[in-house]
């Protein structure tokens, strides 16, 4: 099997790996520098389990492959866990009981952390739309949502 | 028992909420170990089938497979099931269901192992397939397990007063048929499993995404004939369950276990979304005849039920399924005269077996849609005509159980309800509306290939406003808890408290994300006067604490909550005999428990903080550690006769559905479900409402959108793409309420929630679809083509989706 070499920031570092060219970010997380918050649900994009951020951008880690990670920024659910706002993401997930059994809450966070980087006063429908691709078969969602709701007040709080 | 709770009732955090935020708790797939090899199941691409012979000559020399698993390896049960031993763990001469497994290779890569799994020959005969359940009894039917003779499963019979008396009473007479769908769990973790070989004295460990860690040890033990002590399963942090982790998990830990001691390594057998959906068990889809005969004034006189549950290809919980039918296939009224069959029947579909609500949701979808239909026949609202048959206080339910130890709270709720929501006046003018222009021209019966026969005729325009009718609809419910007449009843609990003040607990009931670590650590700190931080809740390992039974039916806050109570006690009252030592009382002086102290609240007059008294009773010699045990009272069922008290106690809701009916395209918006429960006492708030939160919109997928199709027994939908579970767009506002009625069981009087909340939720939708366009449908779910043409499209030609 041919590998190739491939360079990228993972979790603010810079890291070279060598892998089949089509392996899938997921696999190159879980396996290669056992970064196991990020989960396995579908394998095709549609449960969001496996979210992480691509320069940002929240996107499906089963649907990127080795190949076109050359020069990205990748962040893991790992990566954050010094960053103030998802603290604040995951504070207010605990205190509203956005979590039951958990294994969305990973991708769950950092669609929320994508949403609100962009921008900081989202609608109800903008936090609906922005986690409307990860899946939850526990909490019929309304404490993930009023979870995101409370961090953006927090945040738009001036005295804060 | 003091009355004011500190920690009880209140809005508490989960104890093992920063791990799962962080992406450091660990879940099955999580696990790796040194060595460790992959399992990958083999199939025969057939639903029913003879195999003739496995041909593996094209891999067996490769350096990619260490081991082929199969049942010539099983020293002991081949196997298994809850009831019937009709499942095999491996099949050899024959597969009843298209996720049925031959075999297991075993190798370092999955992805290798998946490869070479297509160089495998099958040399297999197809065998006649019985899709159908109501065919499956017939006299010329195939058998699917020939060994019995007959593809029925099992049969209750519930006879209650003289049925053909009541329907002379009866003024009217309505008779239906409801059916509804198989459905998938859809837990967003798929099955993962690793067993890790400890050596000749020490047995095998056993880590994985598993329900019921005591029910997998014993099938584990049984197919290796080993004891079960020698059997240790230790549960994963769990990716979703809701029933469906159970009879999979088992068999897959038995083959897993297999491979391990075959091979002397770790073996991992790790499911992705296809492998999940086409071996696990789904929701039994039910066909449901219901005869009822009532009286000009709404009063029902008789109920005459007849049901088919589909099994699928192995008896799994069918029969307990179906039990939980019988006793409430009426529904929560008094009726005199009662007369239902249920039946659980094998065919080559997909088996069914348990899911967060366990026989309810089928027939209280049929009685809840009757109970409307006999409102409007007798001109009352859907809350008048079930107050007049409402089960009250000292009522008889159908079983013949009289309603005496608890709150039967079902007006209760009913009323809180209907007051929340506005209901009867919003009913009555959505009714008058639904009679107008432009009304659904077919329902379930109709004939959606016939084009005159659909809402639009050719030259018809629908103005923008009249596009959306609203609807409101309601249904109530009762639930028997725990386990009932279905079989033994007990669980256990062990709290150690340390010389510090701070305690260990474990129950034998299972952490499945509903949140258990959490409400079993307020009952312990409510009863010593700590904090939930107080307490480390440790890891579920078989090898630590009692058999509890399974992690099911609603009953771990009941069943468990009661045993971690009865262990704080035993260590509070040790505690309070240290007391009255040290300050020299009489053993009149009572003790209260809180804030990290303790304080006589007669003389002596005086506190004492917690840790110290712990250090103190150390130093005396005393046990800190207690094992609570909590069984549940006598239950009794007579078999002929359908009569009983089935449960002990029951628990009561009502919920209410507002939506709109997009009249042009079919479909269906859920603006707003108000639920109000009766689950006995609330413990923790917080973890309450998001079971009502989760439970409502699983019922909603279940009502609106979910559906497992099996095409001559083949699956359909194997991934997300194709089998559509609710999503943060589709569900309007949900709003829970709690009735808290008063029961001498359980824990301060608490008893279930997780599944009655989605019991009735697809029924309060299809009673709002009939408010808002005057159509019943009898079929779930009610997705767009239901509600448009009245029949189900299903793709007959073309596999669709990831798995083509």
């Amino acid at each position: 099997m041919k590998f190739s070499t491939i360079k990228f920031e993972l979790n603010g570092k810079p890291v070279e790996i060598e892998v089949p060219p089509a392996m899938r970010l997921l696999d190159i997380l879980r396996e290669t520098f056992k970064l196991t918050g990020t989960k396995e649900g579908c394998g095709i994009g549609e449960c969001g389990a496996c979210t992480v951020l691509l320069n940002g951008q929240a996107v499906a880690s089963c649907l990127l492959l080795a190949g076109q990670l050359e020069g990205t920024k990748i962040t893991t659910i790992e990566g954050l866990v010094h960053d103030e706002r998802m603290n604040l993401l995951q504070r207010n997930f605990l205190e509203c009981g956005a979590v039951q059994c958990g294994f969305c809450t990973p991708g769950m966070l950092l669609s929320a952390y994508a949403l609100l980087q962009k921008d900081a006063r989202p609608t109800t429908d903008d936090i609906k739309n922005a986690i409307a691709g990860n899946l939850c078969r526990c909490t019929g969602y309304k404490q993930i949502i009023q979870a995101i709701q409370k961090s953006t007040e927090s945040l738009s709080d001036p005295d804060q | 028992m003091k009355k004011e709770f500190s920690t009880i009732g209140k809005h508490i955090i989960r104890e093992d909420g920063w791990e799962k935020v962080t992406g450091q708790a660990k879940y099955g797939d999580d696990f790796n170990f040194p060595n460790q090899l992959f399992g990958v199941p083999v199939r025969v691409p057939a639903v029913h089938a003879k195999i003739n012979h496995i041909d593996y000559s094209e891999i067996i020399s490769d350096p990619d497979l260490i081991a082929v698993c199969n049942c010539s390896d099983i020293p002991g049960s081949a196997k298994i099931g809850p009831i019937r031993k009709d499942q095999p763990i491996f099949c050899s001469e024959r597969v009843v269901t298209s996720g049925d497994v031959l075999s297991l290779l075993v190798g370092p890569s999955r992805e290798k192992l998946l490869q070479l799994r297509e160089h495998i020959r099958i040399d297999y005969e197809p065998l006649p397939i019985l899709s159908d359940p109501s065919k499956a009894l017939e006299d010329d039917a195939v058998l699917i397990h020939p060994e019995f003779k007959t593809n029925l499963i099992v049969h209750y019979p519930l006879r209650k007063g003289d049925i053909e008396k009541g329907f002379q009473q009866s003024d009217e007479v309505i008779e239906q048929t409801y059916t509804t769908q198989c459905i998938e769990h859809a837990y967003v973790e798929p099955e993962v499993v690793i067993a890790i070989p400890m050596g000749k004295h020490k047995g095998i460990k056993i880590i994985g995404s598993i329900q019921n860690p005591y029910t997998a040890r014993r099938i584990v033990a049984s197919v290796l004939n080993w004891p079960l002590t020698k059997v240790r399963i230790i549960q994963a942090e769990l990716g979703g369950s809701f029933g469906g982790k159970d009879d999979t998990m088992n068999i897959l830990a038995a083959r897993a276990a297999m491979a391990a001691l075959k091979t002397g390594r770790p073996v991992k057998i790790c499911y992705d979304r296809e492998d999940s959906i086409l071996e696990s068990y789904k929701r039994h889809p039910y066909v449901m005849h219901y005869k009822v005969g009532f009286s000009r004034n709404g009063k029902i006189r008789a109920m005459k039920i007849d049901i088919l549950a589909d099994g699928g290809g192995y008896a799994s919980m069918s029969p307990f399924v179906t039990w939980r039918s019988v006793v409430q296939a009426t529904g929560p009224y008094e009726i005199d005269h009662v007369w239902t069959d249920v039946r659980a029947v094998y065919t080559n579909n997909p088996y069914t077996g348990a899911m967060r609500g366990f026989g309810s949701p089928q027939p209280i979808f049929a009685n809840e849609s009757l109970m409307d239909e006999i409102a409007i026949r007798t001109n009352k609202t859907p809350d008048e005509v079930r107050r007049i048959n409402a089960l009250r206080q000292n009522s008889i339910t159908a079983s013949g159980q009289k309603l005496t130890s608890h709150d039967v709270n079902l007006v209760t709720v009913l009323d809180r309800a209907v007051e929340e929501t506005g209901f009867s006046k919003k009913w009555r003018s959505n009714h008058t509306a639904s009679c107008g222009p432009h009304t659904l021209s077919t329902g379930s019966e109709g004939n959606g290939d016939d084009a005159s026969k659909l809402i639009l005729k050719e030259n018809d325009f629908i103005a923008s406003s009249d596009l959306f009718k609203k609807g409101i609809g309601l249904a109530v419910s009762y639930r028997g808890c725990s386990l009932g007449a279905e079989g033994v009843d007990a669980a256990a609990a062990y709290l150690s408290v340390q010389p510090d003040g701070s305690a260990y607990l474990v129950s034998g009931l299972a952490e499945n994300g509903q949140g258990l670590r959490t409400t079993f650590s307020m009952i312990a700190a409510e009863v010593l006067g700590l904090s939930v931080a107080d307490i480390y809740y440790l890891e579920q390992d078989t090898g630590v604490i009692p058999d509890s039974g399974p992690t099911v039916a609603s009953r771990s806050t009941l069943m468990g909550g009661a045993a971690v109570k009865e262990a704080a006690e035993i260590v509070r009252k040790r505690l309070e005999k240290v007391l009255m030592d040290h300050w020299n009382t009489t053993g009149a002086a009572e003790f209260n428990f809180s804030d990290h102290h303790v304080y006589a609240t007669g003389p002596p007059n005086q506190r004492i903080r917690f840790p110290e008294l712990c250090e103190m009773a150390f130093q005396k010699g005393i046990s800190l550690a207690a094992l609570g045990w909590y069984a549940g009272p006598r239950v009794d069922w007579d078999e002929e006769t359908g009569q009983g008290p089935a449960y002990f106690t029951y628990v009561y809701g009502c919920q209410v559905a507002e939506v709109r009916v997009n009249i042009g395209t079919g479909e269906v918006y859920v603006d707003r479900i108000v639920a109000v429960h009766d689950p006995g006492k609330v413990l923790n708030l917080l973890g309450a409402h998001g079971q009502v939160f989760g439970g409502v919109t699983q019922g909603a997928g279940y009502g609106l959108w979910e559906q497992i199709n099996s095409l001559s027994g083949q699956i359909q939908e194997l991934n997300f793409d194709q089998y559509l579970i609710p999503t943060s767009n589709d569900i309007g506002e949900i709003v829970p309420i709690f009735i808290e009625g008063r029961d001498k069981y359980g824990p301060w009087g608490a008893k279930s929630l997780g599944e009655p909340t989605l019991e009735l939720t697809a029924a309060a939708i299809a009673n709002a679809v009939r408010n808002a366009t005057g159509r019943r449908f009898f079929n779930l779910p009610l997705n767009l083509e239901e509600i448009m043409l009245g029949r189900k499209l299903i793709n007959k030609t073309a596999m669709r989706g990831s798995h083509v």
